[in-house]
């Protein structure tokens, strides 16, 4: 339950600038057409199309793709890390 | 050589990609050290790359999304992130950079915009240097004075101290950071730390950092890891915003979070082996050189700028890997003597 409170929280708190009156536009939509033609992976194909066709699904895989990334690296740094020996479960905790 | 030149297909070009896991393997010691997201080192590397600065800005923000994020799950693990802190934090840091955002729009309009964020952010920087040494020099004098320690040990400046006594409510207890506080007072903090980040165009880890420090009163190695986990959700709303504004190549942003997934790594794990005072000299040295890249290009001198930021990096990831090294290298001798004689090792100080 406090996991799923915590969730909404943070989903509230990303989506809660866009629904501001105060927030306005900081910076402007750039006009570009990602050349395809030079794209022979299918997997860049397809980002590229669906750069050039719908910025807003591209927006969200943009933003999934990373999540997912930056946590699937995460897990394996730590898997890798914690091959080292070294104990990286506790510091202390000295200012000065 | 073409194999060291990858194709980004929606900027178009051609970008030597060691180049990008180089500054992402920086950016990400750097960050994971210091708990901010390190937007303004990865512009000028990006430009010496001849990477389209149209694209800049968005890609690096997705790309310190991802690294944030797995510096914030090594923090995590060794207890320096304060997540009902960091949220708290987050309603204020919002709110503030959209505040911002619209009086950089006013002072857009009134034709003058340019000096004026340059000459505000030095300034801000210019105070977070003398807080910074003037803090060092205070707790040096109290330490050779053999004056009473508190609980973290001898601190120069103790602002938060003050701010704790406001009394308006909610109280909260913030356990991993061990601060009991008005709940208003992380919020409006953040509030302004964000007013400056959406004014200046940044991220705001550089105000929020010593901020978290020196006014809500949080640890330092608390501060860097909770102030990871915030950079990690305000940059994945930036992500978004920027990707549906066309002003992203995720083949870079890829690319940059392969070097920084190994860098923050780096990072997050030295602060292990640094004293809270340490994270904070080399957090104002690093302050300082951006404080002189700024002034130097608002002069024009854009190449001597590049060469102090540059220059800086490299002597912070240095510095930084040298804490790594020396203190991991104690740890496992501790260990394995502990092992050889029989006994439970302890943790290096």
């Amino acid at each position: 339950m406090r996991r799923l409170i915590c969730c909404i929280w943070i989903s509230l708190s990303v989506l809660l600038p866009s629904l501001l009156w105060a927030g306005g536009e900081k910076t402007s939509t750039l006009v570009v057409v990602a050349d395809t033609r030079r794209v022979s992976s299918g997997i860049l194909r397809y980002f590229a199309d669906l750069y050039n066709t719908d910025p807003w699904m591209f927006a969200v895989w943009a933003v999934v793709l990373t999540a997912v990334y930056g946590a699937f690296l995460g897990v394996v740094m730590d898997f890798i890390m914690t091959r080292t020996g070294l104990d990286l479960k506790s510091r202390k905790l000295i200012e000065h | 050589m073409e194999w060291l030149y990858l194709y980004m297909p929606i900027a178009g070009v051609n970008i030597f990609w060691p180049g990008l896991v180089l500054i992402g393997f920086s950016v990400g010691t750097i960050g994971g050290f210091f708990g901010m997201g390190g937007a303004w080192m990865v512009t000028p590397g990006l430009n010496i790359l001849g990477f389209p600065m149209a694209f800049a800005i968005g890609t690096d923000m997705a790309h310190i999304a991802g690294k944030s994020m797995i510096s914030t799950m090594r923090h995590a693990k060794f207890g320096n992130v304060d997540y009902k802190l960091g949220l708290i934090m987050l309603i204020g840091t919002m709110g503030g950079i959209e505040v911002g955002a619209q009086m950089v729009m006013h002072f857009e309009r009134l034709g003058n915009v340019g000096p004026v964020v340059r000459w505000t952010y030095v300034i801000f920087l210019a105070l977070i240097v003398w807080m910074v040494f003037y803090d060092y020099s205070k707790a040096r004098k109290k330490k050779s004075t053999h004056a009473a320690e508190g609980e973290r040990g001898v601190e120069g400046v103790t602002w938060y101290k003050t701010l704790h006594r406001i009394n308006i409510p909610p109280m909260m207890h913030f356990k991993v950071a061990g601060i009991t506080c008005s709940m208003w007072l992380p919020i409006l903090v953040s509030f302004l730390t964000g007013v400056l980040a959406g004014f200046l165009g940044i991220g705001g880890g550089l105000f929020r950092m010593p901020a978290l420090i020196y006014l809500i009163g949080a640890p330092t190695h608390v501060a860097v890891g909770t102030d990871l986990f915030e950079v990690m959700i305000s940059g994945l709303y930036g992500a978004f915003t920027y990707s549906l504004k066309g002003r992203i190549e995720l083949v870079a942003v890829f690319v940059m979070l392969t070097g920084a997934a190994i860098g923050a790594q780096i990072g997050t794990v030295a602060t292990k082996y640094a004293k809270g005072y340490g994270i904070r000299v080399a957090f104002g040295m690093a302050v300082v050189a951006c404080m002189v890249s700024i002034i130097l290009k608002q002069f024009k001198f854009d190449d001597p700028a590049a060469v102090i930021i540059l220059g800086a990096i490299g002597l912070l990831c240095l510095y930084i890997i040298a804490i790594l090294w020396n203190g991991a290298k104690q740890e496992l001798r501790e260990k394995k003597l502990a092992l050889s004689s029989g006994t439970t090792p302890q943790h290096p100080e």
